[in-house]
C-alpha cells in the first residue's frame, strides 16, 4: 500500500512537472527480448534493468526538456524470426526512438537486416554475442553492451586449461549463437592443444535427448561443454548425461548460467564450471544494490548490460540534443568512451547535466562499458563455479 | 568382458533410453489413433490434452507434498494420476459437448474436425500456460534410480555404467499395464466391442442400436485417461514444460501413421519404431565397436550413420517411405 501510495505521487509529481515543462517531450525506447522462448527466465530481470535507467532518467528530469522516457515491451520468442520482425516493426510504428534489444543473436540479426536498417532505427543489445554480427553491415545502427563470442571462446579455453582439462566433448544449440559460440570454443581450445572430440547441435524445445546424449558419450572426453541454453536443450543434455553416467563434469558458457540451472539438476551439478560477461567495477555493485531496491535481481545475467544499453541510448540523446535516430547514432561511442568524467550506475542524473553543459562523459555502467570496433564491449568476463548448489565466482578475467 | 562391456554400453544408451520414450510415444499415439479410428479425425489437441492432464496432476501432487503425503520410493504422482484423469474427462467431455458435438450434428468433414482441434489445442495450450506458467515444473520425488551408473561399475567391474531410473522402470511397467487394460476393454467388454463396432462401420453400428453418443462419450474418457498417463509418465521422466508437449505432437503423429492410424497395435508398434529408429540411427557407435571388435578392427571415427542434427529427419523419412509404400501403415490401419 505503502509502495502503491509512493508510486502514485511520483506519478502525479512527474506529470506535474511535464506540465509545468510545457513543451516536454515523450521519449519512447522499445525492449525488444524474447520474453517467451528458451531465455524466458532471463528476460524479466533484463527488462527492469533498461526500464531501471528510464526511470532514473525520467525522475531526473534533466533529459532534454524534461522529457519523460517510458518503454514498450515487446516479445521476440528467442528464436522465432517471424515473429521478432513483426513485433519490430509495430513497436516502430508505435514511435519508439530506439531498441534495446533484441537478445538472442538470430532474432538480433533478422531484426537489424529487415527492420532496423529500413527505417534507420538504432538497436543497442545487451546480450547477442554472436560472432556474426561483428562484421554485418550494419550501417552505423548496431550497437552492443555485451563482448563478442570470439572472445568468449578464447576465455573457455583458457579455463579449460587452467583446469587441466585435455579433451572436451561440445555440443551446441543449433542457432546463431550456438554455432558462433561452438566454433569460437572449438578452435580456441584446439589452439591452446585440446583435443575435441565430437561437435553435435541438439534442437531446443525437445524433452527427449537420448540420441545426443548417447552420441556425446560414445565419443568421450573429460569435460561436456554446453553451449546451449539454460532454459532448454542445454538443460535437457545435462540431466541426460547426468542420468546415464556419461559425464561428470560440464563447461557452461553464458547461456547456461542461471540460478535455475542447479536449482533444476541438484547437487551433481557440483564442480561444473563456466564463464559470463561481467565485470569486478564498482558500478556492477551499486548496480545490484539499485535492482534489490527496485525488487528484482540485478545479478541475473545480462540484466546489467541491459540498464547500460538504456543508458546509452538516453546519454547519447542528450549529447545529440535530439531523439532522433540519425542525430545521435554518432554520440554513442563517445558517451561510452573516454575522455570524461566517469558515470556509474544511479549517477544518469549528473551524466545528463555534464552533457547539457557541453561537457564530455565516459559512461561505465554496471559494466564498465568500453565500446570497441564496430560498437561493441571489449569483454571482461567472471569464471563461475557450481559450489554447493549456487553459482559462485571464481575470478574476473 | 569387453563384449559385456559393449553390451552395457548399448543397453545404457540405446536400449533403455528406446524402451522408454518408446512407451510413451505408444501411449500418446494410442489415444491419437483412437480418435481417428472412433470419432474419425486427427485430434491436434492431444499434445496439450496431455499438458493439461500432467497439469493437473502436477497441481495434486504439489497439494499432497505439502500436506505430506507420499508414495515411499515411488512417485508421489502416481497418487496424484487418478485425479488427473478426472480433471482431464472433464475437460474432454467439456470440449466434446460444446464445440466437437456441434460439428458432429452439422456432419462436418474430417478436415473441417481438424481445423477445429486445431483451434481447441490453441485453448488448451492458454488454460495450461495460464494456470501453470510457461516455464519447467519438477514434480518428481521418491527414489531417482532403480540402480545408479556409478553403483553399477563398482558391483560389475565393469569399465561402463548403467542407469535405470525409477521413472524409465514405472513408465514401462505402466505402458504395459495400460495396454494389457486397453485392449481387454477393447476386446471383452460390452462398450468396448460397441466401440469397435462404430469405428468399423458406423451405418451398421447404428442400426443395431448403438447409441453413438456414449460411444463418443466414452472414447473421450479412455482416450483423457491415456493422455494423462503419458503426459504424466513424460513429465516425471524428462520434465513438465507446456512447450515440449505441443513438440511432441510430431513423433506422436509420426507413430500413429505409421503403425497405421486407427490400428491400436499398430500405433504401439509405431511409438517403439519411431523412437528406436531416432536413437540408432543417430547413435555414435565407436564406443560399443571397440568394446566389440579385437583391435586391429577397432574404429578411429565414431561411426555415427547420421548426426545427430537429423534426428526428427529420420522419423520423418520412415514416414514417407512408410506412406509411398503402405499407406495404411505397417499394421493395415485406415488410408490417410
Amino acid at each position: 500500500m505503502k509502495k502503491l501510495l509512493m508510486a502514485t505521487a511520483a506519478a502525479a509529481l512527474t506529470a506535474g512537472t511535464a506540465y509545468a515543462g510545457g513543451h516536454a517531450k515523450e521519449v519512447k525506447l522499445g525492449i525488444l527480448f524474447g520474453f517467451t522462448g528458451p531465455i524466458e527466465s532471463l528476460t524479466p530481470a533484463m527488462a527492469s534493468g533498461a526500464e531501471l535507467a528510464m526511470e532514473e532518467v525520467t525522475k531526473s528530469g534533466k533529459l532534454l526538456d524534461s522529457a519523460t522516457v517510458s518503454s514498450v515491451r515487446a516479445d521476440n520468442g528467442c528464436v522465432d524470426n517471424g515473429l521478432a520482425v513483426a513485433n519490430a516493426e509495430k513497436i516502430i510504428s508505435e514511435g519508439v526512438n530506439g531498441i534495446v534489444g533484441g537478445d538472442c543473436s538470430g532474432v538480433t540479426g533478422a531484426v537489424l537486416q529487415n527492420v532496423a536498417i529500413p527505417n534507420g532505427m538504432v538497436m543497442i543489445s545487451p546480450s547477442a554475442s554472436s560472432p556474426g554480427l561483428s562484421t554485418m553491415e550494419d550501417n552505423g545502427l548496431f550497437f552492443r553492451t555485451t563482448p563478442s563470442d570470439a572472445r568468449q571462446g578464447q576465455i573457455m579455453a583458457e579455463v579449460l586449461n587452467e583446469r587441466g582439462v585435455s579433451s572436451i566433448a561440445l555440443t551446441y544449440t543449433n542457432n546463431d549463437y550456438g554455432k558462433g559460440l561452438a566454433d569460437s570454443i572449438q578452435s580456441a581450445f584446439e589452439a591452446a592443444g585440446g583435443e575435441v572430440t565430437i561437435v553435435a547441435a541438439h534442437e531446443d524445445g525437445k524433452g527427449d535427448y537420448s540420441a545426443e546424449v548417447g552420441a556425446l558419450a560414445s565419443a568421450g572426453g573429460d569435460v561436456l561443454v554446453v553451449a546451449g541454453y539454460l532454459d532448454q536443450g542445454g538443460l535437457g543434455i545435462i540431466q541426460g548425461s547426468l542420468d546415464s553416467g556419461a559425464f561428470d563434469l560440464f563447461g557452461l558458457p553464458d547461456g547456461m548460467i542461471g540460478d535455475s540451472l542447479p536449482q533444476n539438476v541438484g547437487p551433481d551439478l557440483d564442480g561444473s564450471f563456466g564463464q559470463i560477461a561481467g565485470s569486478d567495477s564498482e558500478g556492477s555493485r551499486v548496480f545490484a544494490e539499485m535492482a534489490t531496491a527496485a525488487d528484482f535481481d540485478g545479478t541475473s545475467a545480462y540484466a546489467p548490460e541491459s540498464y547500460d544499453a538504456a543508458a546509452l541510448f538516453l546519454l547519447a540523446m542528450q549529447a545529440a540534443n535530439s531523439t532522433k535516430p540519425a542525430d545521435y547514432m554518432g554520440k554513442i561511442l563517445d558517451v561510452a568512451n573516454g575522455p570524461g568524467e566517469p558515470i556509474n550506475p544511479g549517477e544518469l542524473g549528473k551524466a545528463l547535466e555534464i552533457l547539457a553543459a557541453g561537457g564530455e562523459i565516459d559512461y561505465q555502467g554496471a559494466t564498465g562499458v568500453e565500446l570497441i570496433g564496430p560498437g561493441e564491449s571489449a569483454g571482461s568476463y567472471r569464471e563461475v563455479e557450481v559450489k554447493g548448489g549456487k553459482i559462485e565466482t571464481v575470478k574476473f578475467r | 568382458m569387453d563384449l559385456l562391456n559393449a553390451l552395457v554400453a548399448l543397453t545404457n544408451f540405446v536400449v533403455i533410453p528406446g524402451l522408454a520414450y518408446g512407451s510413451q510415444l505408444a501411449l500418446g499415439a494410442l489415444g491419437v489413433t483412437l480418435i481417428y479410428g472412433i470419432l474419425r479425425f486427427s485430434n491436434f489437441a492431444h499434445g496439450d490434452t496431455m499438458a493439461f492432464g500432467a497439469m493437473v496432476t502436477i497441481l495434486v501432487t504439489w497439494a499432497f507434498q505439502s500436506v505430506g503425503i507420499s508414495f515411499g520410493v515411488l512417485p508421489t504422482a502416481l497418487l496424484a494420476l487418478p485425479f488427473g484423469i478426472l480433471g482431464t474427462i472433464g475437460l474432454a467431455l467439456l470440449t466434446d459437448r460444446t464445440v466437437y458435438r456441434f460439428y458432429r450434428e452439422q456432419k462436418a468433414k474430417p478436415v473441417i474436425f481438424v481445423m477445429v482441434s486445431l483451434g481447441v489445442m490453441f485453448m488448451m495450450n492458454g488454460i495450461v500456460r495460464f494456470i501453470i506458467g510457461p516455464g519447467d515444473q519438477r514434480f518428481a520425488d521418491g527414489e531417482r534410480f532403480i540402480i545408479k551408473a556409478r553403483t553399477f561399475k563398482q558391483m560389475t567391474g565393469l569399465n561402463e555404467g548403467l542407469a535405470i531410473k525409477t521413472t524409465q522402470g514405472i513408465t514401462v511397467i505402466t505402458a504395459i499395464i495400460v495396454v494389457a487394460a486397453l485392449f481387454w476393454f477393447l476386446n471383452k467388454t460390452r462398450t468396448g466391442k460397441s466401440m469397435r463396432a462404430y469405428s468399423d462401420n458406423e451405418d451398421l453400428a447404428l442400426l443395431s442400436g448403438i447409441n453413438p453418443e456414449r460411444v463418443v462419450m466414452y472414447t473421450w474418457m479412455i482416450v483423457a485417461a491415456l493422455a494423462t498417463i503419458a503426459g504424466v509418465l513424460y513429465g516425471l521422466d524428462k520434465s513438465f514444460k507446456p512447450f515440449t508437449y505441443f513438440q511432441l505432437l510430431l513423433p506422436i503423429f509420426a507413430s500413429a501413421i505409421v503403425g497405421g492410424l486407427g490400428n491400436p497395435l499398430g500405433a504401439i508398434a509405431g511409438g517403439f519404431i519411431i523412437a528406436f529408429s531416432e536413437v540408432t540411427i543417430t547413435y555414435a557407435w565407436k564406443k560399443v565397436l571397440n568394446y566389440g571388435l579385437p583391435d586391429s578392427l577397432a574404429p578411429d571415427g565414431l561411426v555415427q550413420l547420421l548426426s545427430t542434427d537429423y534426428k526428427f529427419a529420420v522419423s520423418f523419412a520412415i514416414l514417407i517411405v512408410v506412406l509411398l509404400f503402405k499407406p495404411t501403415g505397417l499394421f493395415k490401419g485406415k488410408a490417410v
